[in-house]
Order: structure tokens, then C-alpha cells, then sequence
């Protein structure tokens, strides 16, 4: 009896053991992501997820740990979480407010973890292994250079913009300077916040304010769910285009369509947090050579390549 | 609140002081409205004055609900989180009827029904745990709130909740049509902002809410069932919550976690602008009403001029607000 029990006792032990001879391989990932407050971020948040599955059963020995923050604090404390409980071995973060984030994020750092970051740049260089976003300029110059292909003898036109932070700043400055020099009048921007109500409450307005309106530039897709219907309601929708950004399905299907009111739209794709997470894996894992800046275009969508963007699957 | 307690019992008066009180916020409309003529020649047009009321008309409907709430010394902070909620599950209803239903008049009906049920749910769990949990009024709210918007979020899988095409055409004159050029959502405000003011000013349930705010305790000893009114209170806020989704949805057909992102506060402010005491024991429809345009005004005019950054739209909006509050403040203490 007693013999038995010995042999029990060791052969669990030794199960024990290469359990966690075993787990000594394995890489744990955070993933860290701010709430969906907007359709984008909703966007980054089923792409962040998805991949995870996705990749979970790719590498049996990755392990994923995702969160999700409403704001800058709670986002540091995810990550300090992390780190201190989690134990992981690289960090895929899209800071929601990227200068109030660095100091935080150059801690994981120093405690020697991969860091990569999505989307928006950190305040100091050098902090992150992997830098992986979008084109914020080039959305603001590819419009510009749609308007000016559109609109070739100038005319009015309203800027609906985003919230104010460096984003919606950098995508500006770039239209601005990418149709100056033309006879593209601009009569007035105003905050939207990357939003269908207030898209469509700014749009209401301006078409009350401006009797001729030539063209929309509503930098988000969502903005311009709102201002459409407000065009619509003040039965306009033929004295003018709109462009949005981000790449929307529904957005794209119109552009495939061939609406008037929605000839282009300018890629923004969220799922570039799934191209940052499946890097970052790889490296974590088989040790592939991933360090660098990987910036994925902020492409023109137009009827013609429309079919490329749709994807029934996306929510976004 | 000491002040109006007298007038509860002595059956109000509706005199000179009231008139006092009324010329705060009308005053600071009449301001506005001038400055909104002196800056833009389309401010008085039909089509800027209907874009307005009608796009003001959710948190003018959702404030008439405060206004009870906060006459009886209570406060909901869930309403915006909760209108999401439940334009989130009209929109998901109606979707789903659509096999069995098709696009039929029968399947609008069905979401409208819902989300008033949902509504009215919301606002009795709120109740109940206020009143029969004994638990403060903005702890309870602050609770729901949060939990109203994850739900939200998570219903709509962190993306929008998107009415299908064909209904929401179906639903769309709800909110972009009317009679005789007056838009639903304006018509519908109105009715319920006349109604809440009869309620308010001509019924015993009215009169029980500003008692109860004034004093609770000389309220029990006055066999008023504290409890069943304030639990009612909330009920009303969560149906009226209902009936703004009711016209919220067919403007845009979706709903995500950004419906109804600070309503609540607006809702507030428009009902303390409009002479509602905060702490309770005096509400005034109308003058939510008053306060509601003022809000609603105050983005529109910020839309109409470009002197004022849109940097500092907040603090504009800031100013008006405590101004509109103010002018009442100075009238009633002389």
C-alpha cells in the first residue's frame, strides 16, 4: 500500500515537473487596447480579440492576455498589472492618450519586455522594439489630392474633424497643406469627434450657415453617417461629395456602388493591431526578427479597387 | 428648499415670486436668440429653428424625467448609458422579427414596445434599489451607468448595432417627418412637456414629489408613501427614456457605446437651468423646457460663427450655462 502511494507520490511530481519544464517555453503576451468608444476602436478591439483566437490555437505555447481601458490611467494600470502579476514576455499596446502613457510604457521596457506600439507615437523615441500604424499624414495629403483631382477649378468646402488630439491634428495640417496653392476654399471645420450624432448635428448647421457647399471632408467614416443623413434631410445631397476615412464596410460598399454623395473613401484599417499582435508573436515565440517601423498605407478607395477592402466578416 | 416648503401645503403660489424665478432663464434664451440673429442671417429660418428642436427634443424628453427625479430629492445618472441600452436592443428586436415579420409596420411597433418595456424595467430596478435598498440615489445611478454602457459595448460587440436597411427606411419619417412641417420629435416633446407640467402642477403625485424633496420626514408624517413616489419617479424617467429612444433611433438607424454619452449631464444641467432645485423640493417643467433650448442653442450658435475656437467650445457652453443659472440666482434674491 504504502509502495503504491510512493509511486503515486513521484509519479506526480514528475508530472509536475515537466509540466513545468514545459511552461518554461511558454510566452505570455498583453495585449493592450483602449475601450471601443468609437466605431475605429470598436474595430481595434474585435480585430484584438480575433487575432488572439486566432493565434492561440496557431501556438499552443503563447499565452494572451487582453485588456480593454476607458482611459490613460486605467491603461497604465493594465499594463503594471501585467507586468508585475502576468508575467509577460512582450506587450502589444495602442496608448489611448500616447504622451501621458510613455513614462509607463518605457518601464515595461526597461524591465526587459518587448514593447510594441500601434498607432500612435510615443512622446520619446526609441522606447518601443516595434512600431506598427497607420499613415495619419498621408490620409490628410490622399484626401487633399482627391479634392483636388474632384474639385479641379476650387470651390467650398466644410472639414468635419475628430477629437482634438495630435491624430486629427496631423491629418489636417497634411490636407492643408496638400490643397493649398489651389482655389479649394475651406469655410469653416469644427470638432465632430469621430461621431454619427455630432456629424450630424455639425453637418445640420453648416448647411444652415453655408448655402454652397461643394464638397465634405469628414475624415471618419462615422462622422459621415451623420453627415449624410443631414445632407439627405436638407435634400442636398446632389450639390455635393463627401469623404470620410478609415475604410467602413458600409462606407465601402457605397463607394462600390458607385454613390455620388460617397465617390472615395481613404483607408484607416484598425486590423493594423492584428499585424502588430501577429509580429510580436512570432518574434515572442520562434525569435523571428520583427524590430522596426512598419507604417501600412492610408490607401484611396475608389470604385475600382473597392472590392479589395470589403470583408463580410469585419464589424467595422 | 427651505424656502419652497412653505408653498407645498398653502397651494403654491403661483404669483409674483414664481414670475421672479421665470425671468432667469427666459432672459438668458432671449440673449442667446439675439446673439444668434446678430450671427447668422439663416439662425431664425424654418429649417434652423426645426433642426434644433427636433435634434434637442431626446434630452428635452429625458429632462421632463428628471425633473421629477431631482423635484423628489433623487437623481439618475444612468439615463444616457440607458438610452443606449435600449435603442441597442430596439434596433436588435426589430432585426431579429425580420424573418418571421418582414419589413412590416407590425415589426416597428413591436421594437417601440421594447424599448419602452426596457425602459421602464431600467427605471424600476433603479427605483427599487433606491427605495427598497436604501441605497443613495447616485451611487445606485452611477452603478447603472456603468453597467448600462458595457452592456451597450458588449451587445454591440465594441462596434455600431445597425438597423436593417429596409426597416430603418420604414422608421426613418419618425424622426425626419411631422404635421403640418412640425417634426414628430418636436411634437412629441411638447405633449409630454405639457403633460409632465399638469402632472407637476395639478396633481397630488406632483405635489407629493416636491413635498418629499422638501422633507422627507415631514412627508411620512404626512402618510405620503415616500417610497411608491420616488419609486414612480424613476419609472417615469426609464419610460420617457424609452419614448427619446423611440425618436432617437430612426434619425441614424444604430446604436453603439457612443449613444447618449453625457446626456445625463445635459439632462441635469437643463433642468437646473431651467430653476429646478437640485437638492429638491421644487421642479418646473417648463423651465426644463427653457433650459433645454438654451443648451441646444448654445451648439447650434457655436456651429453658426467661426470668432469662438472650437478649442474652447466647452467653456462657451461653460459660461451660458452658469450665466443662464445666475440671472435667476440675482432676481430671486432681490
Amino acid at each position: 500500500m504504502k509502495l503504491i502511494k510512493t509511486l503515486l507520490a513521484a509519479t506526480v511530481l514528475a508530472g509536475a515537473l515537466g509540466g513545468a519544464a514545459i511552461a518554461q517555453d511558454k510566452v505570455t503576451i498583453g495585449v493592450s487596447v483602449p475601450a471601443a468608444d468609437h466605431g475605429w476602436t470598436g474595430g481595434v478591439n474585435y480585430f484584438a480579440q480575433q487575432t488572439i483566437d486566432r493565434l492561440s490555437k496557431v501556438y499552443p505555447d503563447a499565452t494572451f492576455v487582453f485588456a480593454s481601458a476607458a482611459d490613460a490611467p486605467k491603461q497604465i494600470a493594465d499594463i503594471e498589472d501585467m507586468v508585475s502579476t502576468r508575467n509577460i514576455d512582450a506587450l502589444v499596446i495602442l496608448p489611448g492618450d500616447p504622451d501621458a502613457m510613455t513614462s509607463a510604457i518605457k518601464q515595461v521596457k526597461d524591465a526587459g519586455k518587448f514593447v510594441t506600439v500601434v498607432d500612435r507615437q510615443l512622446s520619446i523615441d526609441g522606447v518601443e522594439d516595434l512600431y506598427v500604424a497607420g499613415d495619419n499624414p498621408g490620409l490628410g495629403t490622399n484626401t487633399a489630392n482627391y479634392f483636388k483631382e474632384a474639385m479641379p477649378d476650387g470651390g467650398n468646402i466644410v472639414v468635419l474633424r475628430g477629437l482634438p488630439i495630435p491624430i486629427d491634428q496631423q491629418r489636417v495640417d497634411a490636407f492643408m497643406a496638400g490643397i493649398e496653392g489651389t482655389n479649394i476654399k475651406v469655410l469653416d471645420d469644427e470638432f465632430a469627434n469621430w461621431n454619427r450624432d455630432d456629424g450630424f448635428k455639425v453637418m445640420q448647421d453648416f448647411l444652415t450657415r453655408f448655402p454652397d457647399i461643394k464638397g465634405v471632408w469628414a475624415q471618419d467614416d462615422d462622422t459621415a453617417v451623420g453627415a449624410i443623413e443631414a445632407i439627405k434631410q436638407a435634400g442636398r445631397e446632389d450639390e455635393m461629395f463627401i469623404v470620410g476615412g478609415a475604410g467602413m464596410q458600409q462606407m465601402i460598399q457605397r463607394v462600390a456602388d458607385g454613390d455620388k454623395l460617397m465617390p472615395v473613401d481613404v483607408s484607416y484599417n484598425p486590423a493594423m493591431i492584428s499585424t502588430a499582435i501577429e509580429l510580436t508573436t512570432a518574434h515572442a515565440v520562434g525569435g523571428v526578427p520583427v524590430s522596426g517601423r512598419y507604417i501600412l498605407e492610408s490607401t484611396l478607395i475608389t470604385q475600382e479597387n473597392a472590392s479589395e477592402f470589403l470583408d463580410e466578416e469585419s464589424p467595422f | 428648499m427651505s424656502v419652497s416648503a412653505p408653498e407645498v401645503p398653502a397651494k403654491p403660489a403661483r404669483g409674483m415670486r414664481i414670475d421672479f424665478k421665470t425671468v432667469g432663464p427666459l432672459l438668458a434664451l432671449v440673449l442667446l436668440v439675439l446673439l444668434g440673429i446678430s450671427l447668422n442671417e439663416n439662425f431664425l429660418s424654418y429649417n434652423n429653428i426645426t433642426n434644433v428642436l427636433a435634434r434637442s427634443s431626446f434630452i428635452g424628453i429625458i429632462a421632463i424625467g428628471a425633473t421629477f427625479v431631482i423635484t423628489a430629492g433623487g437623481l439618475d445618472l444612468s439615463v444616457g448609458s440607458m438610452a443606449a441600452v435600449v435603442a441597442g436592443v430596439m434596433i436588435i428586436v426589430m432585426n431579429a422579427l425580420i424573418p418571421s415579420m418582414g419589413v412590416s409596420v407590425g415589426v416597428v411597433l413591436i421594437g417601440m414596445l421594447a424599448g419602452l418595456a426596457v425602459g421602464g424595467a431600467a427605471g424600476i430596478g433603479n427605483g427599487l434599489m433606491v427605495t427598497r435598498g436604501r441605497i443613495e440615489a447616485f451611487i445606485v445611478t452611477l452603478g447603472t451607468m456603468g453597467i448600462f454602457r458595457s452592456l451597450v459595448t458588449f451587445l454591440a460587440d465594441g462596434g455600431t448595432l445597425s438597423l436593417n436597411f429596409n426597416v430603418a427606411d420604414l422608421y426613418r419619417p419618425v424622426y425626419y417627418n411631422g404635421i403640418l412641417g412640425v417634426p414628430w420629435p418636436i411634437i412629441v416633446f411638447a405633449l409630454v412637456a405639457i403633460g409632465g407640467e399638469i402632472v407637476m402642477r395639478r396633481t397630488a403625485f406632483g405635489r407629493y414629489c416636491a413635498a418629499i424633496g422638501s422633507s422627507e420626514q415631514v412627508s411620512r408624517y404626512s402618510s405620503i408613501n415616500v417610497d411608491n413616489v420616488r419609486l414612480i419617479t424613476y419609472i417615469v424617467q426609464g419610460i420617457l427614456v424609452g419614448v427619446a429612444v423611440l425618436l432617437y433611433v430612426p434619425r441614424l438607424g444604430s446604436a453603439s457605446s457612443t449613444t447618449g454619452v453625457l446626456w445625463e449631464l445635459e439632462a441635469i444641467a437643463a433642468v437646473i437651468i431651467g430653476g429646478t432645485t437640485l437638492k429638491g423640493g421644487y421642479g418646473r417643467i417648463w423651465g426644463t423646457v427653457v433650459g433645454v433650448i438654451i443648451l441646444g442653442l448654445i451648439g447650434n450658435i457655436l456651429n453658426l460663427q467661426s470668432f469662438i475656437s472650437p478649442y474652447l467650445n466647452g467653456a462657451f457652453q461653460g459660461v451660458i450655462i452658469i450665466l443662464a443659472v445666475l440671472l435667476q440666482r440675482g432676481r430671486r434674491a432681490a
